[in-house]
């Protein structure tokens, strides 16, 4: 369930930790979990949960200290016409991207399962892709296309003398951005509904005496229901923390306000903003896990025993091609394409960014040193919810998804506080933002470790125990290299995540510390759509890589996949 | 006096969930195969896996050898133990090749690689050394996960539900070779089952336990004779009860007198032990019996027959012969040996 809500965490979608999510609680209750360890010393675990407890609650505790010392002055503010109105801009983007989204991903959903659309295996390779594109980096591409002095209108100009387009800035350009960005979230968990779906229950209902329509109506949809909801919901989440592309944008949702507070140094009155958007996150986060919980009991376990029957769609065909093709394309290849360009543009004019080399190391050292702090951390994490479950290692994994309901830019801010105020050693340097890294992805690291973990036999350790080998000898001879795989699994996923993040970076790095995403951010800031193409299209690349991984280990799974 | 090579007593063992151990007292002679025998949930794994060490008993004392390994303020880890386990699920690492995992627990100082080959000789999987585990059947793992227990020589070898993930035709023939195997190496073994038929053939002695209790321990003829309790009576063959009183030199039951020893007091009500080959069955059209159930057996017929009391009793017949439900017949009680009988709870 709460993998679900980590793949929202940053524009990275990870859909194996999805997928085994659900058979890995069953088979969490089915081992012996409360055995003598066989594991590290207990107490050492332990000691190593509280530590990393403490570090995860410090951005959410500091945060409300900082707001509860806010003055008078701050709190009137707060109830100004002005707050209100951020409110209803942020809920009010967050529901039109999610009403849009379902409205592309559910017909592109049932076209690529139901019907005999054309290329229909190629439309659902491509439509979970637009993941690839952090939010600052869609925003940026739409804004070089689309907007004033874009490529669209010096293209328009010499032809029909077109001198202003309708202005992208503002709500249409985050509704459109996020859109295009977060549509394969519902797209993917309608996708799996609906081949999850038994043909028999339409069958059933049409043997009953239902025409086809009054099926759709009273069976299939119901039956999609919780996918549906799930999906949106991801929607909603992921709108309401994104920072990117609001910003550029310039659309006034929390996190911009927030991030514009925090810029004129009335930093109580960001902490009070960053506050309220937590409560509107946990909100979120609260419906999406009941929502998850009551779609599993729906989807049971039966799966579909015979492939879903296909539905010729005859001359409707090529309308249905076409709005496939429409969305790749206004998703994926428009938007690759633009990239291209600005790069082609900017080596021939050499409008390079002037230190792309450092930023390319600037990115590597930091989130090298968050991939593997990250997931240092999760291994004492994952080894107690696994092996000690009870009601302290279940409240550890609980904290540890809280970040969950913490933006980015709250997370960032509240450590900005923190540095500042009571450790201007830390402030500004490079373990600060590990920090900020860590609570953001622990989340995603545990999923992948504990996946690992779950997979090894507790009866392995027994049996190097009785074979006359102590704890150490265990984990070194035994442990380690069966988690190897998930060890490798969290620190490239962390490693690219951590390279896409935006806001933490942009207010916590070190001064002169620009990383290729920041580079990218101050690019479009002033304009510079060229020198952003490099390092966006670094970016990009490397955010593939996740997708390739999980494609290449799903085909080496099902090779591999002998029970020992 | 034989050797003792494991001695528990009054273990002792409560999980918040199921499978307690009440008390389990048993002790097992060197070279002796014990069968820890129990329908599921009885505790009998929960027995073993203190004995190994990877559950530390709430009350009672284990004895490995001489060695106090596990009381009051002593517990000897696992390692420490020299105890050999063969899981359910044989536990290979799976990183490891059969060599390896064969090798895992010998110490430096011995030749590892010719006692490898020798243990491998032993369960005959020699040439099997760089196989990886997944590489091998279920009866082959199973015999690396024996192999790799036995080589570091424990002193006592522990088998948990060894042949419950192997299909019924190979389980018949992998008892064969296990208990070859066994005798072979001389070790001493207890092992953990829910199946009678496994426990009896397997097992020098067998420990009955219900309900986290040992019931019974006796050797398998014994046991099936001579049943300590009314539990060992009923899951040591479907036994079913015969209502009747004692007396002085015989049992007074509903299908006759039946001479044999009694060990309780004359006048007592009792319930007899007996089984389907205690009773022989004769067509007689004036019998006061009835055939309720005919149930061919390809050997030979099971019939379920109503006495005139209201009783049910099971009895077998020769395949050679069919009586049909709904026949009257006569019902003698035959054992050729004495019965075991309890009092009857009134």
């Amino acid at each position: 369930m709460l993998i679900f809500i980590a793949s929202c965490q940053t524009e990275h979608f990870d859909e194996h930790s999805i997928l085994s999510i659900g058979s890995e609680r069953l088979k969490l209750s089915g081992l012996r979990s409360g055995y003598w360890s066989n594991q590290l010393p207990t107490w050492l675990l332990w000691a190593a949960g509280a530590a990393i407890a403490v570090a995860l609650l410090l951005p959410l505790f500091y945060l409300i200290i900082r707001a509860a010392e806010a003055g008078p002055a701050a709190w009137q503010n707060l109830w100004r016409i002005n707050t209100l109105a951020t409110l209803l801009r942020t809920i009010g983007l967050a529901a039109a991207v999610t009403l849009l989204s379902g409205a592309i991903a559910a017909p592109l959903a049932w076209l690529t399962v139901r019907t005999d659309v054309p290329w229909r295996g190629l439309w659902a390779i491509l439509a979970p892709l637009p993941l690839v594109f952090p939010s600052y980096v869609g925003a940026y591409l739409l804004v070089s296309l689309f907007g004033p002095r874009g490529l669209l209108q010096q293209l328009l100009e010499p032809i029909w003398g077109v001198e202003r387009l309708p202005e992208i800035y503002g709500f249409p350009g985050a509704l459109l951005t996020m859109t295009l960005l977060s549509y394969p979230y519902m797209f993917t968990s309608m996708r799996a509904a609906l081949l999850r779906q038994d043909p028999a229950l339409e069958e059933a209902a049409r043997s009953l005496g239902d025409g086809g329509v009054r099926t759709f109506w009273r069976v299939s949809l119901p039956l999609l229901r919780p996918a549906i909801g799930a999906g949106g919901l991801l929607v909603a989440l992921y709108t309401l923390r994104d920072f990117g592309a609001v910003a550029i944008m310039r659309y006034d949702t929390f996190t911009r306000a927030i991030y514009i507070q925090y810029r004129s140094f009335d930093r109580s009155q960001a902490a009070l903003l960053a506050l309220l958007l937590v409560g509107i996150t946990l909100l979120f986060v609260w419906v999406e896990a009941r929502m998850r919980l009551r779609g599993r009991y729906v989807q049971g376990d039966t799966g579909a025993v015979r492939p879903q029957p296909i539905l010729h769609l005859g001359w409707w065909r090529w309308p249905a091609f076409c709005f496939c093709a429409a969305v790749a394309l206004f998703s994926l290849i428009l938007p690759a394409l633009v990239l291209v360009y600005w790069l082609v543009r900017g080596l021939l004019v050499h409008e390079t960014i002037p230190a792309l080399g450092q930023a390319i190391g600037h990115s590597v050292l930091a989130s090298g040193l968050a991939a593997i702090v990250i997931t240092l951390a999760a291994l004492p994490v994952a080894i107690l919810v696994v092996r000690h479950a009870g009601r302290l290692s279940n409240l550890l994994e609980r904290l540890t998804y809280s970040a969950f309901a913490l933006p980015g830019i709250v997370i960032a801010l509240a450590l900005v506080f923190f540095g500042a105020n009571h450790a201007p050693w830390l402030y500004q340097t490079l373990p600060l933002l590990i920090l900020a890294y860590g609570v953001l992805f622990l989340p995603q690291a545990l999923g992948v470790v504990r996946a690992s973990l779950l997979q090894i036999n507790p009866s392995l350790m027994e049996a190097a125990r009785s074979l006359g080998k102590n704890r150490w000898r265990v984990l070194w001879d035994i442990t380690l290299p069966l988690l190897r795989p998930g060890l490798w699994g969290s620190l490239s996923l962390i490693f690219l995540t951590a390279m896409k993040e935006l806001p933490a970076t942009l207010l916590l790095a070190p001064i002169g510390f620009s990383t290729l995403a920041t580079a990218v951010w101050s690019a479009v800031s002033e304009a510079f759509f060229a020198a952003a193409a490099a390092p966006a299209l670094l970016i990009v690349l490397l955010s593939s890589l996740p997708m390739l991984f999980e494609i290449i280990r799903e085909k080496g799974h099902e090779r591999n996949s002998r029970p020992l | 006096m034989n050797e003792i090579a494991v001695r528990c007593e009054n273990l002792k063992k409560t999980f918040q969930t199921n499978s307690a151990v009440h008390n389990a007292s048993v002790s097992v002679q060197k070279g002796e195969i014990m069968a820890l025998l129990g329908p599921s949930g009885c505790g009998k794994t929960t027995t073993l896996r203190m004995i190994a060490g990877f559950e530390r008993p709430d009350a009672g004392r284990i004895y490995v050898g001489e060695r106090l390994v596990a009381g009051p303020g002593c517990f000897v880890p696992p390692e420490q133990r020299q105890v050999g386990m063969v899981f359910q699920n044989y536990a290979l690492f799976p990183h490891m090749s059969v060599s390896d995992n064969v090798a895992y627990g010998l110490s430096r100082k011995v030749d590892r690689r010719a006692c490898v080959a020798e243990t491998l000789s032993l369960v005959g999987l020699s040439g099997t050394e760089k196989r990886m585990p997944h590489e091998l059947s279920g009866g082959q793992q199973q015999r690396v996960a024996l192999a790799r227990a036995l080589a570091p020589k424990p002193r006592v070898l522990l088998l948990d539900e060894p042949f419950s993930g192997l299909d019924e035709g190979l389980r018949d023939q992998l008892r064969g070779d296990v208990l070859q195997i066994l005798r072979q190496s001389g070790a001493t073994v207890i092992l953990v089952t829910h199946n009678q038929e496994e426990a009896l053939f397997l097992g020098d002695r067998v420990a009955v336990m219900h309900d986290g209790v040992v019931e019974q321990v006796a050797a398998p003829e014994q046991l099936y004779a001579q049943p300590a309790s009314r539990f060992v009576a009923e899951f040591m063959g479907s036994a079913f009860f015969l209502h009747g009183v004692a007396r002085p030199n015989g049992l007074e039951t509903e299908l006759g007198f039946l001479a044999q020893a009694v060990n309780v007091a004359s006048g007592t009500p009792i319930e007899a032990a007996t089984r389907p080959d205690d009773l022989t069955l004769i067509a007689d059209p004036a019998g006061p019996a009835r055939i309720l159930n005919t149930i061919y057996r390809g050997g030979s017929y099971l019939y379920e027959v109503q006495l005139p009391s209201g009783n049910v009793v099971r009895c077998e017949g020769p395949h050679t012969v069919r009586h049909a439900a709904g026949e009257a017949v006569r019902i003698e009680l035959t054992p050729g040996h004495g019965l075991a009988h309890f009092v009857r709870p009134l």
